[in-house]
């Protein structure tokens, strides 16, 4: 599957919710789903730091794919990030970098902008290209 | 404030008083709106709303310049509510009410003008644990731009400032104190009377000057304040946190201060003649208030005013602190929660952590049902620093808020921990 048609699935997903607070516990639910991150990457290195939040990722690279593992002090944030290693791991780093990451918006994830901003989702989404592009030019 | 809450259990018509504040019978996601974070800001009666409509739409025009009717009519409200400041925290005198942009402004007001004459390398200027940024980073700032240095009178685990240590830090070096009237983060009332009078004392044996700064940001909209009976020598709060519009607030500063000031920024209105070889500053407080001011949010803070003194405030009062001593008493009972800030003299605002829960997951989850709390570190970091932790979900009350809020709230709460343990 291409990066679009996950983004789609994921939409259509969501479209099962008509409120925010189902929407807000499925979020937690796929959080829950990510496989633990080794506690050796929960240091300050691999640490993404949000305004309320705390976030951890590791990247990896096998075979020209780049793969992602991360964990969040907050239950939400882990959803989140959950939602975009469904999306942008495994993928080349070309394919990262160019992700429009459209499924933000459709499930109304943007609307809650100050909730975005406090968590970091941005700086999530930073990160993750920053990697990407590093991998690209290596 | 004891004294005040021992005559409590008069009763309090909170259903008749939520229908003059509009925003209250709103829904979020469907549900009815539970606004529980009045101490970021306060929702505003209808008599605010429609003053500021009012003024747009019938009287508007520039004040203190105009010979035309609504020009006229327009300065005299915007006078008006001078008074009505100074009648409010019981001044000596109008022409001690500064109006600036809130609370933030007024400090920077203080630091800018008086710091710019007054505070000179090797000097000290006290402030305590407790502070917002705002009463922080302007003193910060002015310390570093002249080489003074910035002291801190330090807390218990309670949350309650020491006193005594207020004694080790003041000395010969210290010009100014500037402290928190009620801490936003922890609810914590300091006992002001003491720490001024204290300093005072103090100065006077040593036959020095040193001003006091009170910032009653969170105060003003709880409980009566008379600044000659504080005998602070300055007063800082904003609009917004009583009622009023954001974007205006008050400094008072006793006149001889003052007049003894250089002015903040220059324009108009705050001059007496201006020429290219010289310019004559206008008295107090124009002196103060440079440029066209926030007229209409000045004019409808003064309906916010009426508003509070048309209530009866006592009653008002021992009403909140029965909101928050049900809510701290039920939310402690909930095991995996905190409080955070436990001192005996606290206002109406109740802030926790919830073990293993972040705070702002908390404050999402409750958010869901409607209900409107604060999460982080409340623009005060080194309190979450002396505390050791990130942040607190913060619930802050004021009188139009109902015990059923109350329950809602504690039953979320116990929601949330279930839910989001992780
Ligand atoms: C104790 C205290 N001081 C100062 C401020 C700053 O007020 P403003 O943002 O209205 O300038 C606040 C607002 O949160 C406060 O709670």
């Amino acid at each position: 599957m291409t990066i679009a048609q996950i983004e789609e699935e994921i939409v259509s997903d969501f479209e099962l919710f008509d409120d925010w607070s189902q929407k807000y516990e499925y979020i937690i639910e796929i959080g829950q789903q990510l496989p633990a991150l080794d506690e050796k990457f929960k240091t300050d290195v691999y640490k993404i730091k949000g305004c309320q939040s705390s976030v951890w990722l590791n990247a990896s690279q096998k075979d020209g794919l780049l793969f992602f593992e991360a964990d969040s002090d907050s239950v939400f944030v882990k959803g989140e990030i959950a939602l975009l290693i469904k999306v942008l791991s495994g993928r080349t780093p070309e394919e990262i970098m160019s992700a429009e990451l459209k499924f933000i918006d459709a499930i109304g994830l943007r609307q809650h902008v100050a909730v975005t901003r406090a968590n970091g989702l941005a700086n999530m989404i930073k990160q993750i290209k920053a990697y990407a592009l590093a991998h690209k030019e290596r | 404030m004891k004294q005040i809450l021992e005559d409590t259990e008069k009763t309090f018509d909170v259903n008749t008083i939520r229908k003059d504040f509009p925003v209250l019978s709103e829904n979020v996601y469907g549900k009815p709106l539970i606004y529980l974070d009045n101490a970021a800001t306060s929702q505003k009666p209808h008599t605010v709303v429609d003053e500021l409509v009012s003024f747009y739409s019938t009287y508007n025009a520039n004040i203190h310049r105009g010979v035309h009717f609504l020009s006229q009519k327009a300065s005299q409200a915007y006078d008006d509510v001078r008074v009505k400041v100074k009648e409010f925290i019981h001044a000596a005198s109008e022409e001690e009410i500064i109006f600036t942009g809130g609370t933030t402004d007024s400090i920077n007001l203080i630091a800018s003008t008086w710091g710019r004459k007054f505070i000179h390398s090797g000097d000290e200027i006290i402030i305590s644990a407790m502070e917002h940024h705002s009463n922080i980073v302007p003193w910060q700032m002015l310390c570093e731009e002249k080489g003074a240095k910035l002291k801190v009178i330090p807390m218990n685990d309670k949350g309650e400032l020491l006193l005594e240590e207020l004694n080790n830090l003041l000395s010969s070096k210290t010009k100014l104190v500037s402290v928190v009237h009620t801490s936003n983060s922890l609810g914590t009332i300091n006992p002001i009377e003491r720490i001024i009078s204290k300093v005072h004392e103090y100065a006077a044996a040593n036959s020095i000057e040193i001003p006091i700064v009170v910032d009653v940001a969170q105060a003003v909209v709880h409980e009566p304040l008379n600044v000659q009976k504080l005998d602070c020598d300055f007063l800082c709060f904003s609009s917004h946190k009583m009622l009023g519009p954001t974007g205006t607030g008050v400094l008072y500063g006793k006149a001889k201060w003052l007049n003894d000031m250089p002015p903040y920024r220059g324009g108009g209105d705050m001059i007496k003649s201006v020429s290219f070889e010289k310019t004559i500053y206008n008295d107090i407080p124009f002196r103060f208030e440079a440029g066209t001011p926030n007229i209409a949010d000045v004019i409808a803070f003064g309906k916010a005013i009426d508003y509070l003194n048309s209530i009866d405030r006592i009653v008002a009062l021992n009403y909140e602190m029965g909101l928050a001593k049900k809510a701290s008493s039920l939310l402690s009972a909930i095991e995996g929660v905190r409080l955070i800030g436990t001192a005996e003299n606290k206002t109406s605002v109740v802030s926790f952590i919830i073990e293993g829960v972040n705070a702002m997951d908390a404050g999402m989850y409750l958010d869901t049902l409607g209900i409107a709390v604060r999460t982080g570190h409340h623009c005060t970091e080194p309190v979450m620093q002396r505390f050791n932790i990130p942040g607190t979900i913060r619930a802050s009350f004021l009188f139009y808020n109902t015990m059923s809020e109350v329950d809602a709230l504690v039953d979320g709460v116990k929601n949330a921990v279930k839910f989001l343990k992780r």
